[in-house]
């Protein structure tokens, strides 16, 4: 709670130095707050608090989803310097709105009533929308913005239905009482409480990408500015993962039994045609919405066996998902201010040059494929043993047949840099700054990678 | 206020949940079949709209006020998001010179 009230009072700060063209503070007054902010939330650890009639409940769950939030906060602001190099306008804008997303994204986290879940899910679509088009004069960032817009609000307004109708069923928005709704209703919970549950369902399908509703992402994702995708991509899926994990374990959490067809058939499709459909692209960054796409279908496995422990590993999955993005989505800045192009052969001879950037793209690629000791893999691990445990043996050799299609698309880029015939690129300059971002968040994947039950056995 | 509450009483709930759904089903089809970027705004207001009609028609079934209160949250939260998407279709005005959705196909695999 205290770092949402530290991260408004931030985002307020840096629109009005923006304003006052004071461009230098602008980046450090960010860093401040955004550890301030973390420092705030990491605090409350422990202590479970619930504010305002039990709208917001800050419990550890929330604490370390709000926490990983603020990570992205700070590597999306530690690479922001380097994209917007030349230029020469403050940005006010578009960090005070990375801000109000990371805040929505909070609240996602942490709500107890489904109207704060509305509230939170606004605050961050409409901060998105806005980002998606913040390349005023592309055409192809106004087309992003627009499809995300309409594909957005589209599935508000079922989310929305879904929520009138489980009001109308259960009496209430709080999501405690709606379950001990469903737990009373002795003769079957009536057709109104399904039907609003599954436009629910559809609603946050739409947000975190799954097939078939993940149409709107591979060209959201290309057309936005790089940055912004990066941002997009991680925070949307952690904030929304977050979110559909409360709804699904709490307030229909007696209805599991109903509620795992649904996410199951959603899983499967989800692996096998985000995979599928990345092998295909020779645009690296709609290779990555494909492999998002297919990401949220691991990730909903772990939805799909509630138990104990899939809280902890769900909270290292989306961890090392969006560390590796980010590094790979960095290196690719990088390449397109230089070679001006996303597509597969500007990676050609990277290795040679550029032996650190090559190594980091590297490691990332091979974290989100799942290669061991990397963290990515780790989290693979603990995520198919946890569902073969609970008894979907077929799911997980469906999810492996996907890991296995993912490793050709994500070695392209990699073979592409180390192994390519032909005449290598010239090297590309990279600043001090940037190399040693890089080599933190390379390190940081390694590491994870050791020590996944450190993550894991948080909650 | 009672009065308006007894009036929306006389009409059976059933009526409200029907007709409810059926605005949904138009929004819903407005927006899948409609080319035109404005007419698509208001086929998601529509959808917006039934959602905030039903949950008014359940606020005043169960004496309950929480359903109203979120129907102020949905009309701010509606009326945010459709400034959003005026501006943005007069970007994509400025530079297309129409708003036909179908000059949106620059992005496709």
């Amino acid at each position: 709670m205290k770092a949402i009230v530290a991260l408004s009072i931030l985002a307020v700060l840096v629109m009005f130095f923006g304003v006052r063209k004071k461009k230098v503070v602008l980046l450090p007054l960010i860093f401040v707050g955004l550890f301030v902010a973390m420092f705030l939330n990491i605090r409350e650890w422990g202590t479970s608090v619930h504010y305002f009639n039990e709208m917001f409940i800050a419990d550890n769950f929330s604490i370390a989803f709000s926490a990983i939030l603020i990570l992205i906060g700070i590597l999306i602001f530690m690479f922001a310097n380097i994209y917007y190099k030349g230029v020469e306008r403050p940005l006010e804008d578009i960090y005070a709105l990375i801000l109000f997303a990371i805040i929505g994204g909070i609240v996602m986290a942490s709500f107890g009533n489904l109207i704060l879940f509305f509230v939170g899910l606004e605050t961050l679509s409409i901060s998105f929308y806005i980002l998606a088009g913040s390349k005023k004069f592309d055409i192809a960032s106004n087309e992003a913005a627009m499809k995300y817009f309409l594909t957005g609000s589209f599935a508000t307004g079922f989310l929305l239905f879904g929520i009138a109708l489980v009001y109308g069923a259960s009496g209430s928005f709080n999501l405690e009482a709606i379950n001990a709704y469903v737990v009373s209703a002795k003769e079957g919970v009536p057709m109104l409480f399904l039907t609003g549950m599954l436009l629910i369902l559809i609603g946050m399908s739409f947000k975190i990408a799954a097939v078939p509703f993940h149409f709107w992402s591979p060209d959201v994702y290309t057309g936005s500015p790089t940055l912004i995708t990066a941002f997009m991509t991680t925070a949307g899926k952690v904030a929304s993962v977050a979110a559909f994990y409360r709804l699904i374990s709490i307030a229909f959490v007696s209805l599991h039994t109903e509620v795992v067809t649904t996410l199951t058939v959603l899983s499967v499709a989800t692996i096998l045609v985000g995979n599928l459909s990345a092998v295909y692209q020779d645009n690296l960054k709609r290779m990555f919405a494909y492999s998002g796409v297919a990401q949220s279908g691991y990730i909903l496995m772990a939805l799909i066996v509630l138990g104990p422990k899939s809280a902890g590993i769900l909270l290292f999955f989306v961890l090392s998902y969006v560390i590796a993005t980010i590094t790979a989505f960095a290196v690719l800045m990088l390449i397109r201010e230089e070679r001006g192009t996303f597509f597969i052969p500007a990676f050609r001879g990277l290795a040679r040059n550029n032996p650190v950037e090559a190594f980091a793209m590297a490691i990332a690629m091979m974290s989100l494929a799942g290669i061991p000791p990397l963290a990515g893999f780790m989290a693979k691990y603990n995520l198919f043993v946890l569902t073969a445990e609970g008894g979907y043996t077929w799911l997980v050799v469906v999810a492996v047949v996907g890991s296995m299609i993912s490793i050709y698309f994500y070695f392209k880029p990699i073979m592409a840099s180390y192994f390519s015939e032909g005449e290598p690129q010239h090297k590309i300059e990279s600043s001090i700054n940037f190399k040693f971002n890089i080599i933190l968040c390379t390190v940081l994947m390694i590491v994870l990678g050791f020590l996944p039950k450190l993550i894991i056995n948080l909650l | 206020m009672s009065g308006t509450l007894q009036n929306m009483q006389i009409i059976p709930l059933d009526y409200y949940i029907f007709f409810c759904s059926a605005l949904f089903a138009i929004g819903v089809v407005g927006v899948l079949v409609k080319r035109n970027a404005l007419v698509i705004f208001m086929s998601i207001e529509l959808m917006l709209n039934s959602a905030n009609l039903l949950l008014a028609a359940f606020s005043a079934y169960r004496n309950d006020p929480a359903g109203q209160i979120f129907v102020f949250f949905i009309m701010v939260v509606a009326a945010a998001e459709v400034a959003i998407g005026l501006a943005l279709l007069v970007m994509i005005y400025r530079s297309t010179h129409t708003i036909d959705i179908n000059v949106l196909n620059k992005l496709k695999w």
